[in-house]
């Protein structure tokens, strides 16, 4: 099976403090460190098991600059055959459905039997993988679990609100976008990524997809107003009284939440 | 003229000549040895290289200590004496024995008598009542530390039984062919052989004094025939189990390890600079082993002492090192048949271990201290992980750690440039200034802080007491700020070389642009890194030898403890009499055999009184381990830091000091969890020396 995962390149937010620039229009990006974000690697991580049962390719592809292609190595190192950056001055500042637009212009150019996304981007509206699967006209499913290959098909499970699963039958080829805990993904290790340091890299310009100025300017719909680090709320509140009379507490407020039964 | 009673090799058995007959056994017997120990040595042949044959004298002196004098033996006394005098018994028995199974097939015999005959006679009577007494011990009282586990398989009393069986058998008919030779030129008016009094020969002297001559004949045949078929079968069936130690352990003791504290390279015949071009790391299947490790493993005498200090074994970690090692050496024997080729390859992760087995292992080094044979284990562990790390097999909770580790320097993956913000705290700013060595302030002392003591809100106040204590004593001296990096100490020992590697390179380069003399840390991980992982550093010391020695040259003074109240209790009312106790950091101790230093000054402190825990010094029971062990999430039944603490407590103290931030966590993370707050503190010897100081 020929699988595409497409993933982005995010800050880390267990290794940021995420704080406001002086503009106020944006985060201060100056310290930030980033990494691939996290529900895409465990797609890419899925795609590769999937890979060992049934044979195939895992391809990655990302939309942006030359500093993105540090999580195509990265996605590389954990196994995948080949990276793709998907780059050209006139992608910046697309909105979900631009990027989606260049997706699918990528996946027109190619044979991939599944494609995968992660759920939704640490910085992101989770908007890629349903417009990319409409723009192909490919069936979607979304918030997927589980995976099993079937003949010509995929037999998926998703969790519903509240810890119930639903299965599904899903034809081939399709989109997926993937939920984190769908797997354990394996580790990437300096040495990995070193191994594939000077593996070229294919970058694909709007010239080569032929989605020539219909991604940016007046084409972007969607615009930012708006970005803040809301107030704090009240702080934690703090149970009272001895272990028996705050487990009873305890176990009310986890009812009243919906968190127990 | 006397009738002497015919001698083995000239009486005849069954037909067939003694001489023809004790021949084939003796060339039967020491063929079937040789190729035993020939297909056992196989596997060694594929193991990766190892370096051990560098200084000689050293390793000669090693073999002295812990081969002729058992040096280890009496850390558990009962077992230990018995070996010690099985083992005596054996050494001297070893010329009589030999001279004794070659006269059978030879014209001269005669074993050696004289003074070596007496103390011959009295070793194997003792190496006797020793096999009788370990035999009951095995069979009736049963140690704990023998039972085997049913994960891990059946009893292996059945052996050690049989094998102390060989050696009564061995004694028995040794002592049984003197007695009947003895008796029968008594008889026939020779001048018997004296037997020394109450040895085994005299005793069955005594047994045999109104037996018939003819019968006394029979005897002594039959006696030299089973030992002489004993001593065959005994030597043959050594390399199939734990005895093989009898033979091995000169050897595993010659080629131990010699670098405490050091982690081996990930191989030993390729540079760190070409590691980039070895293909795969670590050890994944058996042969990924050094020869020297398989050595180990041949050489385990299975006494359980490794797991028996073991704080992971202790907690209910599905980790064992004595089950690691056996597991390993019965994997080799099954993989290296005696018949047929052998076959490897299969992965050891999923296969004899677990995942959680490997990550079990905090690097403590309690069992390394405590076997008699000096096996290693935690370079294995490190080899075991490094393969585990090449193949991506890494727990979630240690991803998020180690990659944090590469971006930003610190597991914690806080900012870089807040690394020295624990120098701004304002009570302590004002009077104690900190300078940032980022080139060149002429410092001439480093204090490398490392990450936690960065970091951490409450660890932070290690650095702060540090920092006063040098800046008190006049100490020129600095830290590297936002440029220092994690010492990666724990990076390298669970495995992650590569990025280890990368953060040795930042600080090197980054200490030797400081220009300092000489490098002082408040954590013993960082002080072993720098001191065994780390090449061509200035001097290291940890805090505890600087204060020691500033204390001893009276450049510090240390107030008495006030009468009430101290640190024992944590919310400030005055407890009074306070007994402290001081936990050995296993990296401080074990690994660097740093003792004495945090104890002196502990006992400098006037009005302070310290006991000792159970376990102390080089057996001290690890906290639950430092660096990336604080993010592993173990599989346990209990806390390692609670077992610790309640250990506190059984020691009648209600402080424990230790020198470590890591313990520190540790410490007062398990006094909470053991319900203990207010009845136990933790405190680190920096911060009492701060306050006694003032």
């Amino acid at each position: 099976m020929e699988i595409l995962v497409c993933a982005r390149r995010v800050p880390d937010t267990s290794e940021n403090e995420i704080e406001m620039n002086s503009a106020g229009n944006d985060i201060a990006r100056d310290d930030l460190v980033y990494s691939v974000n996290e529900p895409d690697n465990y797609a890419v991580e899925e795609a590769l098991r999937i890979v060992e049962r049934s044979g195939g390719n895992v391809t990655v592809v990302t939309v942006g600059g030359d500093d993105d292609e540090e999580i195509l190595r990265r996605e590389m190192a954990m196994g995948a055959k080949h990276g793709v950056l998907l780059s050209d001055q006139s992608f910046s500042g697309a909105d979900g459905r631009g990027i989606a637009t260049i997706l699918a212009a990528f996946v027109t150019k190619g044979h991939y039997d599944l494609i995968l996304t992660g759920v939704q981007a640490e910085d992101g509206a989770a908007q890629v993988g349903g417009m990319l699967a409409a723009l192909l006209d490919y069936p979607f499913a979304s918030l997927v679990d589980s995976i099993e290959t079937l003949e010509g098909k995929l037999k998926i499970g998703r969790e519903i609100e509240g810890g119930n699963r639903e299965i599904y039958e899903i034809d081939l080829p399709c989109v997926l976008s993937i939920q984190t805990g769908i797997n354990e993904p394996r580790y990437v290790g300096m040495r990995g990524i070193r191994q594939v340091a000077s593996v070229p890299i294919p970058t694909f310009g709007a010239a080569d997809l032929g989605v020539n100025g219909n991604v940016t300017g007046a084409a972007v719909k969607v615009k930012r107003l708006d970005y803040f680090v809301p107030p704090l709320g009240k702080g934690a509140e703090m149970l009272k009284g001895d272990t028996a009379e705050i487990v009873g507490q305890l176990i009310e407020l986890l009812k009243a939440k919906g968190g127990l039964k | 003229m006397v009738e002497a009673i015919s001698s083995p090799s000239q009486a005849t058995f069954w037909f067939i000549h003694g001489r023809v007959l004790f021949w084939m056994v003796n060339v039967l017997g020491s063929a079937c040895f040789a190729y035993i120990v020939a297909r056992r040595l196989t596997p060694l042949l594929r193991g990766q290289r190892d370096i051990r044959f560098d200084r000689p004298l050293v390793r000669l002196g090693r073999l002295l200590q812990f081969w002729l004098a058992q040096w280890r033996q009496p850390r558990y006394l009962t077992a230990g004496i018995i070996h010690i005098l099985l083992f005596a018994g054996f050494i001297i028995l070893a010329i009589h024995t030999v001279s004794l199974v070659a006269q059978g097939a030879s014209n001269h015999p005669a074993a050696p008598g004289g003074l070596y005959g007496a103390i011959a006679d009295y070793a194997a009577t003792v190496v006797f009542l020793c096999a009788v007494i370990a035999a009951i011990r095995r069979g009736i009282f049963k140690p704990s530390r023998y039972a085997v586990p049913a994960k891990y398989g059946k009893s292996h009393t059945a052996e050690a039984l049989l094998v102390l069986a060989f050696i009564a058998i061995l004694m028995v008919s040794d002592g049984l062919f003197e007695a009947s030779g003895a008796m029968w030129q008594g008889q026939h008016g020779g001048t018997p052989e004296v037997l020394g009094p109450l040895t085994l020969g005299w005793v069955l002297k005594g047994a045999l004094a109104s037996v018939p001559a003819a019968q006394l004949r029979s005897l002594h045949l039959g006696a030299y025939l089973i030992h002489d078929l004993t001593f065959f079968v005994f030597l043959c069936f050594l390399p199939l189990g734990k005895h093989f130690h009898v033979v091995t352990s000169l050897f595993t003791l010659y080629f131990a390890k010699l670098d405490r504290g050091a982690i081996k390279p990930v191989r030993w015949d390729v540079p760190d600079e070409q590691l980039d071009q070895v293909k795969s790391f670590g050890v994944k299947t058996f042969s990924d082993f050094t020869w020297k490790h398989m050595l180990d493993f041949y050489s385990c005498a299975d006494c359980g002492r490794c797991s028996d200090q073991c704080p992971a074994n202790a907690v209910g970690r599905p980790l064992s090192p004595r089950f690691f090692t056996i597991k390993a050496r019965d994997y080799s024997f099954q993989h290296s048949p005696m018949w047929g080729s052998a076959h490897n390859g299969q992965p050891l992760i999923g296969g004899i271990y677990s995942e959680d087995e490997i990550w079990s292992c905090t690097t403590c080094g309690a069992c390394e201290a405590e076997c008699p044979l000096l096996i290693e284990y935690i370079d294995k562990i490190v080899d075991l992980r490094r393969g585990m790390v090449d193949d991506g097999k890494v727990p979630q909770s240690l991803q998020k750690p180690l990659k944090a580790l590469e971006s930003r320097g610190n597991p914690f993956g806080k900012m870089e440039k807040k690394r020295a913000d624990w120098v701004k705290a304002k009570d302590f700013a004002q009077d104690c200034k900190v300078s940032i060595l980022d080139g060149g302030h002429g410092a001439d002392t480093l204090y490398f802080v490392d990450s936690i003591t960065s970091f951490d809100d409450r660890m932070q106040s290690i650095g702060r007491a540090t920092a006063r204590i040098l800046h008190s004593t006049g100490e020129n001296f600095g830290i590297l700020g936002t440029v220092e990096k994690d010492s990666g100490h724990d990076v390298r020992r669970f495995g992650e070389e590569t990025l280890f590697m990368a953060l040795r390179e930042h600080n090197t380069e980054a200490i030797k642009a400081s220009g300092v003399q000489r490098i002082v840390t408040s954590d013993p991980h960082a002080y072993n890194a720098l001191q065994h992982d780390y090449k061509d550093m200035p001097p290291v010391e940890h805090i505890s030898q600087v204060i020691a020695r500033k204390v001893r040259a009276g450049d510090i003074q240390l107030n008495p403890l006030p009468e009430s109240n101290a640190y024992g209790n944590g919310d400030g009312n005055a407890v009074g009499n306070d007994v402290y106790t001081y936990h050995d950091p296993c990296y401080l101790g074990r690994h660097n055999g740093i003792y004495d230093a945090p104890r002196d000054v502990l006992d400098a402190i006037p009005g302070l009184k310290r006991v000792e825990m159970q376990r102390s010094r080089d057996r001290s029971f690890c906290c639950g381990g430092g660096g990336l062990a604080l993010f592993y999430e173990p599989k346990e039944d209990q806390r390692m830091g609670v077992k610790r603490v309640q250990m506190a407590a059984e020691a009648g103290a209600n402080v424990i000091v230790t020198a470590c931030p890591f313990c520190l966590v540790n410490m007062e993370d398990a006094i909470k969890v053991a319900g203990m707050e207010g009845k136990m503190t933790a405190i680190d010897l920096t911060e009492l020396v701060e306050k006694q100081m003032r």
